[in-house]
This record gives C-alpha cells, sequence and structure tokens, in this order.
C-alpha cells in the first residue's frame, strides 16, 4: 500500500512540474465556460435593427418601441427611404429591416396580411430563424394586445418547456462536463500511460513489485481526482454564473458523472495499450475521442438532423448518453427511472471497454 | 543464485526461446550475448518474472519463478539502455520513488539515500531535475537507484549502449565491485570488448544457448584471440 502512495505522488509532481498539464487541467475548463458562455453563443441579444415606418402612427410607435424594449433588440435607425433598406443591411449595421405599411394602424385590425414587412440577413441561418422566431411571438403579443376584440385569427402560439429562454447555456453545460472529463481522463490518461512506455520506464515498473493493475490504477487516480474538482469546477460556474438550474438530484448527477469518469478512463486506459509513442497516442485520443464527443454526441450538432450512418454511430459515442443523462437530472429534473436505459449503455460501455483494454494489456505483457 | 531448467518460450509456432538451461552461482559476472533477434530479450523477460514461460522452471535468487514470483522481484534489480530515471523529478524525489517501490521503510530510506549521494558527490544537487545531469551520472545515478533495495541478482540490459568508452570503462568499474559485494550480475551487451569483463558468458543464436563457458576458455576451445572472434565464430 505505502509503495502505491510513492506512486500516486510522483504522479502528482509530473503533473505539477509540467506547465503544458496544468493548464490544460485547470485552465482550459474555465476558457471553455467562459468563451462558451459570453462569447460562442447563438442567442439573440441585442441585435440591432432599422425601421422603415410608413404609418408614421401612434400604433407603430407602440410596437417599435416594445421590440425596442426587449433585451434580444435595439434600434438602430429610422429609414426615411426605401433605397437605403438593402445599403444598411448589406453594411452589417443591422440584422433586420421592419418594413411598416402606410395603412398599418387603420387597417390592422381587418387585415391579415402584409401589413409588416420582416427583412432579414439570413447569412446566418441559425440567427435569422431566431430572431424570426423572437420578433413572431412580439409581434402576436403585441396584437392580443392592442386588439384584444379583433376576429384575427392569432398564431397559436408556441410554449417552450423546460428552457423557455431558449439559453444556450443550458445545451453547453452539459457537452463541456462530457468534453472536458474526456479530455482529462480519457487524453490526459493515455499520453501519461505512453509516456512511461516511452521512455522505457514502464518496463522498471513491470519488474518492481508492483502489480501491474496498481500501476494502472496509481496512474490513473490523480487524473480521476482532477476531473472530479473540474466537474465541481464546470457546475458551480454554469449554476452560478451562467444560471444553469439543477433541477434533478446532485447525487445522481455526481453517481453518473462517475460512471463517465470511468468509462473515459478505461478508453484511456485502451488507447495507451495499443500505442507506444505519444504522437500517435495524442492523434488517436483526439480523432477518435474528443472529436466524436464535440460534434457527434449532440454536443455542437443535433443528432437528428445528422445522416443516418453517424446517427447510429452517436450511439456508441459514450458522451451521447451522459449529455442525454445530465440534461434530463439538470433541465428536466427526472430520476434514474427515465434514465435507466441511458445509464446501462454507459455502463455496458465501460465494461467492455475495461474488458479489452485488460485484455490488450495482458497481451502485450506477454511480448 | 541462478538455475534454469529447460525454459521455453514459444509465441505462436515461433520459438524465441529453446529449452535453455544453465546456472549462475553468487557474485559471478555472468555475460548474455547473443545477436539482435536471438531470443535474450525474450530470456530476460522471463527471469524477471515479466513474460511467462510456456515450459521449463528456473529458480531465481532462491525463489521458484512460477510460484513465487513477487519474492523474485522484491530480490533482483533492473536496469536497461534506457535510463530508469524521471527527468522531471529531483535526484532525492527519484531516489525516493524507487525505495518506495521497493518498500523501503522510512529511516532506511533516509540512510540509503545520504549514502547514494555522498557516494556520488550529488549532496548539493539532490534537488536538481534529474533531466539536468550530464548522462555518465544519469547512468550512475541509474546503477544506484537499481540496487537500492539490495538484491540479490542484478540484470543489466544492454546498460552501456550509447555511452563514451571512458564512461563504459568506469561503469564496468562499477559493476566489477558490485559483483565483489556478493552481487549477481547478470548483463547483456552487443559490445564484445566487454564481454572480457565477464567470468562467464553464453551465445545465444536462435533461442538456443550454443556456448557458455569463461572467456579465457571459449579463446582457447576456437584458437582465437579475442571475444568478437568468439562470437563471429559461433554465430556464422
Amino acid at each position: 500500500m505505502k509503495q502505491f502512495i510513492y506512486f500516486i505522488k510522483k504522479e502528482f509532481i509530473h503533473i505539477f512540474r509540467d506547465t503544458k498539464s496544468l493548464i490544460i487541467l485547470f485552465a482550459l475548463p474555465i476558457i471553455q465556460i467562459i468563451l462558451f458562455g459570453f462569447a460562442l453563443t447563438n442567442e439573440i441579444k441585442n441585435v440591432n435593427f432599422a425601421v422603415y415606418d410608413n404609418s408614421k402612427s401612434d400604433t407603430s410607435l407602440r410596437l417599435i418601441n416594445k421590440i425596442d424594449a426587449t433585451d434580444y433588440f435595439t434600434l438602430h435607425k429610422y429609414l426615411n427611404n426605401p433605397d437605403d433598406i438593402e445599403a444598411i443591411l448589406q453594411s452589417n449595421k443591422v440584422k433586420f429591416v421592419l418594413v411598416i405599411d402606410e395603412d398599418f394602424s387603420r387597417l390592422y385590425p381587418h387585415e391579415k396580411q402584409g401589413d409588416i414587412q420582416l427583412l432579414l440577413d439570413a447569412s446566418d441561418p441559425n440567427i435569422a430563424t431566431n430572431i424570426r422566431g423572437y420578433l413572431q411571438n412580439i409581434i402576436t403579443t403585441f396584437s392580443e394586445e392592442e386588439f384584444p376584440l379583433s376576429e384575427q385569427l392569432h398564431l397559436a402560439t408556441t410554449k417552450m418547456y423546460y428552457n423557455p429562454e431558449l439559453k444556450s447555456v443550458y445545451l453547453f453545460i452539459p457537452g463541456l462536463m462530457a468534453f472536458i472529463l474526456t479530455l482529462i481522463s480519457a487524453f490526459m490518461t493515455s499520453i501519461t500511460l505512453t509516456k512511461e512506455k516511452e521512455l522505457g520506464n514502464m518496463e522498471i515498473l513491470l519488474i518492481s513489485p508492483l502489480k501491474p493493475y496498481q500501476i494502472i490504477i496509481g496512474k490513473v487516480i490523480p487524473y480521476a481526482l482532477l476531473s472530479m474538482i473540474n466537474i465541481a469546477n464546470i457546475l458551480l460556474l454554469g449554476t452560478f454564473v451562467f444560471g444553469m438550474p439543477l433541477q434533478g438530484s446532485l447525487l445522481l448527477l455526481l453517481l453518473e458523472s462517475i460512471l463517465f469518469l470511468l468509462n473515459s478512463l478505461s478508453l484511456g486506459i485502451l488507447i495507451s495499450s495499443f500505442t507506444s509513442s505519444r504522437q500517435v497516442a495524442m492523434m488517436v485520443a483526439l480523432a477518435g475521442l474528443l472529436l466524436p464527443t464535440m460534434l457527434l454526441s449532440g454536443f455542437m450538432f443535433p443528432i437528428n438532423n445528422m445522416p443516418l450512418p453517424l446517427q447510429y454511430f452517436s450511439k456508441i459515442v459514450p458522451a451521447t448518453h451522459y449529455i442525454i443523462i445530465l440534461k434530463g437530472i439538470m433541465i428536466k429534473g427526472v430520476g434514474l427511472q427515465y434514465l435507466y436505459k441511458e445509464t446501462l449503455i454507459l455502463a455496458l460501455l465501460t465494461i467492455f471497454f475495461i474488458i479489452i483494454s485488460i485484455k490488450k494489456f495482458n497481451v502485450r505483457l506477454d511480448k | 543464485m541462478i538455475t534454469v531448467n529447460n525454459l521455453t518460450k514459444k509465441f505462436g509456432k515461433f520459438t524465441a526461446v529453446d529449452e535453455i538451461s544453465f546456472e549462475v552461482p553468487k557474485g559471478e559476472i555472468f555475460g548474455f550475448l547473443g545477436a539482435n533477434g536471438a531470443g535474450k530479450t525474450t530470456a530476460i523477460k522471463m527471469l524477471c518474472g515479466l513474460s511467462k514461460p510456456t515450459s521449463g522452471s528456473a529458480n531465481i535468487a532462491g525463489y521458484d519463478l512460477l510460484s513465487q514470483v513477487e519474492q523474485v522481484k522484491l530480490n533482483i534489480g533492473y536496469m536497461s539502455q534506457k535510463f530508469s530515471l524521471y527527468d522531471d523529478l529531483t535526484i532525492s524525489e527519484n531516489i525516493d520513488f524507487y525505495g518506495g517501490l521497493y518498500r523501503l521503510k522510512g529511516n532506511e530510506l533516509k540512510q540509503k539515500k545520504e549514502k547514494i549521494v555522498q557516494e556520488l558527490g550529488l549532496n548539493n544537487q539532490r534537488n536538481a531535475l534529474v533531466g539536468f545531469l550530464p548522462l555518465g551520472w544519469k547512468q550512475k545515478l541509474a546503477f544506484s537507484v537499481a540496487t537500492i533495495h539490495d538484491p540479490k541478482i542484478l540484470f543489466l540490459d544492454e546498460p552501456t549502449s550509447g555511452v563514451d568508452p571512458i564512461t563504459r570503462r568506469k561503469f564496468w568499474e562499477i559493476i566489477i565491485a558490485t559483483a565483489n559485494q556478493g552481487i549477481t550480475i547478470f548483463v547483456t551487451t552487443h559490445y564484445l570488448d566487454e564481454a572480457e569483463y565477464c567470468d562467464r558468458i553464453s551465445i545465444m543464436v536462435n533461442g538456443k544457448i550454443i556456448a557458455l563457458d569463461s572467456p579465457a576458455n571459449l579463446k582457447q576451445q576456437l584458437n582465437v584471440s579475442t571475444t568478437a572472434e568468439i562470437f563471429a565464430q559461433l554465430t556464422r
């Protein structure tokens, strides 16, 4: 047992003496949260718009004020000439232009079409779709308030369950947790294990009285601990700074995270068992783990929009299931009875990876 | 100290080590020679308990290789051409780590550490990173660390490859001094002149030991004047 403690101590010295690994372990997760939280977002916030108001009525003014008063949109300019519309869209100063009909206020209650025209800069289609959705809601509410007795058919209003404000933080916190656990537990573990092999120290360790499983557990424990610290960091930052909810059980969340952690560690060990240089391990972990976790797990892109083969592939990306579990617990507040399927898949994947890595490791020992 | 009986290792149909048998008495420097691919590394791996023999048996330092691997491991030391030290750990930390691996107690470890840094004259550099040491010092330190638990047998796998002739010579002086303290040395090398330092040498070809005697006797038998010629004659 004592020799085991010396082993773990040595591993921590390696970590704390290497600036690069320190940055990956501590700075990167926080930088990513801040980047995703503040910068890389599809959310609509203070989007500039212009108005070409032909009616110049009280009603149109009230509508413009109402739109301007939201956090989403800011009135940039009134246009006086229809020729300016395209110019201002091209100049990128505004994302959309509202054109209000001359007879807007008079005819509004009776007419059903053509009262307001929305000209959108759709060079970023996601943002354009979002803007249209938000505007639609505002205008529907407005017409309900202004003309309560009108016979106008209202659009069926949409109610957003679980994420009424469509905040992207709800998506990126679970995604980031999966990504960071994969990065630290799988990526860093595979590199640190391969490093021992590459430098020839693995032989010495195997010849020592340490048992092979002790070597692996000893190498892996520091990264497991640091991963847990990072999970705590992300959760704290996510809930307190970005307002991520935690509706369900924290205990369940932590247990599921430990399951995913074990999964990542076993993948890291697996990669190290068939690579013998750090470069190769890094490339394999990058292409085989980090990219799928980013791109194919539903973190960045919705799985339903992927071509069918990729949808099947996403099922064997462990992060896919972990993200579903996290969203279930944090946003919907559901318990294990709704998440047993994902948990089971994650557990089976973990056992599968552990068995392969043990087999691989033994075969390698025998050569 | 080492008794090997018909030790064999097969990988599928390929026989890497083919029924080798030999004995090495206490305090002997035993040179284990052979061309690349002759089965040296596989044989050493089996003797160190890293790889399971397909058949045959061996007794290492008084323990059975098959049933008492843990005792065997506690009583042997190992050093290879790749230095076993961690460059990003200090001299002191490296000693602590290997001492800890071999279950040295706190006080014992302290005394050992003092002894090593004093003997190597590294007292003032004990908190320096090993990565900054010159190659020769690193090698000496690696040797001291490999013997930190007073093993009965020391396995040296090409310990001097890539080292300049003067350092090699000095290194052999340390090896000989260690053998004189009663530690059995089992060494592989591909510098044939180094075979002269060995009490006995064995030459391995295609998984079999085809010659085993003192360098002088072998030279006489084959009527040659250097160990290099022995090797050339036997492996032709």
